[in-house]
């Protein structure tokens, strides 16, 4: 996770079995590549207005990035253009080398988590479009993911039904800082309609909702924005546990993505444990919390648990299931989980082929 | 089931107020006046409302009343049940959901006067918590001071949902005050509900409130450490009250693994999260989220790879354990001595002062 820099890192590793790497980030390579998929009319309110999201910040994030667009620094395209917008360069630097047979896009600047939410329909639009013309068309290891106006749950449920049956898209995906907790009902046609369609919806870290980062209002530091995640992502799931979204949608299965896992055993606990003191008041949950966490919840692995003990990473991972982790990678981001050295020795090989490849082809229905 | 043993510390007690009118006799004219002419009704958080089960335990629950305000109950129910010496009392009355400092201030003091005068005088082994209206760091420090004479108080107490996170340099000068004075500062699960109860908003259920408690300390134990409240004060010790502590293994992996990844950001804190950690922070026992499975449990107390963390707690009356279980199963006599007896001496300076000056 340290290694910023690596000049020769596209060819200094190779790996002979295939992974699946469930987490990489898209990137425009200029500012109006998204033109040709939208109307005229948002070319100039983009010009005039700009993106609004739940921030101050008309560029950037409120929270600086320890380096630029939190991309590792050797992740710039010879062409030119940010990190992770030139296809032959991330197959050169990543699909290659590390025998990527299956690479699931998730595009973070999509239109999502805007304020005017015409806009964010017709951005996710566009960037559903454009996944598809300028990467997985192009390369048939990279699947895309929905993307989708998430604060108009009608649109929202709209946009994953015009997909549906395209081959091109694996799963549905989300943001896990909204306006509200992901369980509460505005976000339920999304949920409905991604368990129509039969794709998983993947909630990925990162997002402005307009609430405070804690409870107690807004910290400090990007270190607290980061590590943050998992206690947000631990509060989406609970809302979605307890607003009884997994009993209402029997099928759907949901992807906790870039929050880390390791914190997943001691919620289901706390749940379970709330759970039998205060179930009269969610009497529209009929099993314990962390049933529905074991049946309907798979997690990618970046940014890999990393205790100084590796008896205690296994411990937790049983906690889990080892038939519940995608191995993921982050590309280009500067927390990049390298294959060759995320999985301690000790692990048998059907769990570590599990972990790599099986679980993500069952899970994104590639087998 | 692990039995306790005697001669304890019970780190988290909660005697409640009777009502908004039982302080009346603590305040001045002026806001006795406030409190009735404006017809201000009881202040009960959401955090804890007074008929849930986790309010208390059903066997607890007295026939009339709020659970844990008759010392009696709480002497046969817990302090002898438990033969404890030492009880540390955390009132969670809802005095900082008010949005003006002046009256927080004014309720603040009333209910120090009140835990000083109904509890602590009533019975030898009660120590008790200063509560501080945190919207004014200045009232606060003045409040810690002018109750810190009496050597009955043990601890500051904040709560782990308020207006700010708590390793603000705003907050600094509490930190100061309470070092000085050889107090701690106690951290409760709660909240002033002056911002949304999770970090995306608010739920719709009170099981959500209090299952997002435990994200709530994690949030606040990231601000204190990055912040640098324990470089500037290496001496001081925080104690996180119902806050769980399972969570603490994986959440402390993956603080280390940012801190080491982007510490140029704080380059202040001057050692790894956990050491800081193990050296200034500690847990009540109770709640233990965890499965009452011997095997699981020790795995968790070898994940925190520390004994000295965990102080014992009833969280009475609380709803948090049946029977004399108090304690999980499956714990060694060394353990339970250390997280009845040895981690709360060693966390309070007041008790240990007491402790070496007395048989």
């Amino acid at each position: 996770m340290n290694v910023q820099f690596r000049p020769e890192s596209s060819a200094s590793v190779s790996i002979e079995t295939a992974i699946a790497d469930c987490d990489i980030h898209p990137a425009r390579a200029t500012k109006d590549e998204l033109y040709p998929y939208l109307a005229k009319r948002w070319h100039s309110h983009l010009e005039t207005y700009g993106i609004q999201a739940y921030h101050g910040m008309m560029e950037g994030p409120p929270y600086p990035k320890a380096q630029p667009n939190a991309s590792r620094r050797d992740a710039w395209p010879p062409e030119g253009g940010p990190q992770g917008s030139s296809l032959s360069f991330m197959q050169k630097q990543l699909l290659d080398p590390y025998n990527v047979a299956l690479g699931v896009l998730n595009p973070l600047a999509s239109g999502q988590g805007l304020r005017n939410q015409d806009l964010a329909g017709a951005l996710c639009s566009a960037i559903n479009d454009w996944q598809i013309e300028k990467w997985t068309s192009k390369d048939k290891r990279l699947k895309a993911s929905i993307v989708v106006p998430n604060e108009d749950g009608v649109a929202a449920a709209a946009e994953i039904r015009k997909r549906a049956g395209d081959p091109n898209f694996v799963q549905v995906l989300l943001l896990s800082r909204n306006v509200e907790p992901l369980g509460q009902r505005r976000y339920w046609p999304v949920y409905e309609a991604a368990q129509e369609i039969g794709l998983p919806v993947g909630v990925h870290a990162f997002g402005f909702g307009g609430n405070p980062l804690t409870p107690s209002g807004w910290p400090s530091f990007y270190i607290e924005e980061m590590v943050g995640h998992a206690q947000c992502q631990q509060t989406v799931l609970a809302s979605l546990v307890l607003e009884g979204v997994f009993e209402r949608f029997p099928k759907l299965k949901m992807v906790m993505i870039e929050a880390g896992f390791g914190w997943a055993p001691s919620l289901a606990w706390r749940l379970d444990k709330s759970f039998e003191r205060l179930h009269s008041e969610v009497p529209h949950l009929k099993r314990k919390p962390s049933e529905y966490i074991r049946d309907h919840v798979w997690w990618t692995t970046q940014p890999m648990e990393d205790p100084e003990r590796r008896d205690h990473l296994f411990q937790t991972i049983e906690w889990i299931g080892w038939d519940r982790l995608l191995f993921a990678t982050d590309y280009p981001h500067w927390d990049f989980d390298e294959p060759s050295r995320v999985l301690p020795a000790g692990v048998s090989e059907a769990n570590r082929e599990a972990f790599y490849l099986g679980n993500a082809k069952k899970l994104y229905g590639m087998v | 089931m692990t039995s306790p043993i005697a001669g304890g510390v019970d780190c988290d007690l909660h005697p409640a107020v009777p009502h908004l009118t039982s302080l009346l006799p603590y305040m001045n004219d002026y806001w006795r006046d406030q409190v009735t002419t404006r017809g201000m009704t009881d202040l009960v958080s959401q955090s804890y409302p007074t008929h849930s089960p986790i309010s208390s335990r059903p066997d607890w629950r007295p026939a009339q009343g709020k659970p844990g305000a008759d010392l009696a109950d709480m002497q046969k129910q817990a302090l002898d049940r438990f033969g404890v010496r030492f009880g540390i009392c955390n009132p969670l009355y809802g005095v900082q959901m008010v949005f003006s400092e002046d009256m927080q201030d004014a309720f603040c003091r009333a209910l120090n006067d009140w835990l000083a005068k109904e509890w602590l005088d009533k019975d030898d082994r009660l120590r008790g918590s200063i509560v501080i209206p945190t919207q004014s760091v200045e009232k606060s420090v003045a409040e810690i001071e002018r109750c810190a004479g009496d050597r009955r108080f043990v601890q500051v107490l904040m709560l782990v949902m308020g207006d700010m996170p708590l390793g603000k340099r705003a907050y600094w000068p509490i930190y100061a005050t309470a070092e000085r004075l050889g107090l701690t500062i106690g951290i409760h699960a709660g909240s002033a509900y002056h911002n949304p109860p999770t970090s995306i908003g608010w739920g719709s259920y009170h099981i959500e409130d209090y299952v997002a408690q435990a994200t709530a300390f994690q949030t606040q134990l990231t601000s204190l450490i990055v912040e640098g409240v324990f470089a500037r004060h290496p001496n001081l010790k925080m104690v996180m009250l119902e806050s769980g502590f399972t969570w603490l293994p994986a959440y402390l992996w993956r603080l280390h693994k940012f801190w080491r990844g982007i510490r140029m950001e704080t380059p202040w804190v001057d050692r790894a999260p956990l050491e800081i950690v193990r050296s200034n922070i500690r847990f009540s026992l109770q709640p233990v989220d965890a499965p009452p499975d011997p095997a699981t449990l020790n795995r968790l107390f070898d994940h925190m790879q520390s004994d000295e963390l965990l102080l014992f707690s009833t969280d009475y009356p609380h709803w948090q354990f049946d029977g004399d279980e108090v304690l999980p199963p499956g714990l060694s006599p060394d353990l339970v001595r250390k997280i009845m007896i040895d981690n709360p001496f060693a966390t309070y300076g007041r008790l240990q002062a007491v402790k070496e000056t007395t048989p």
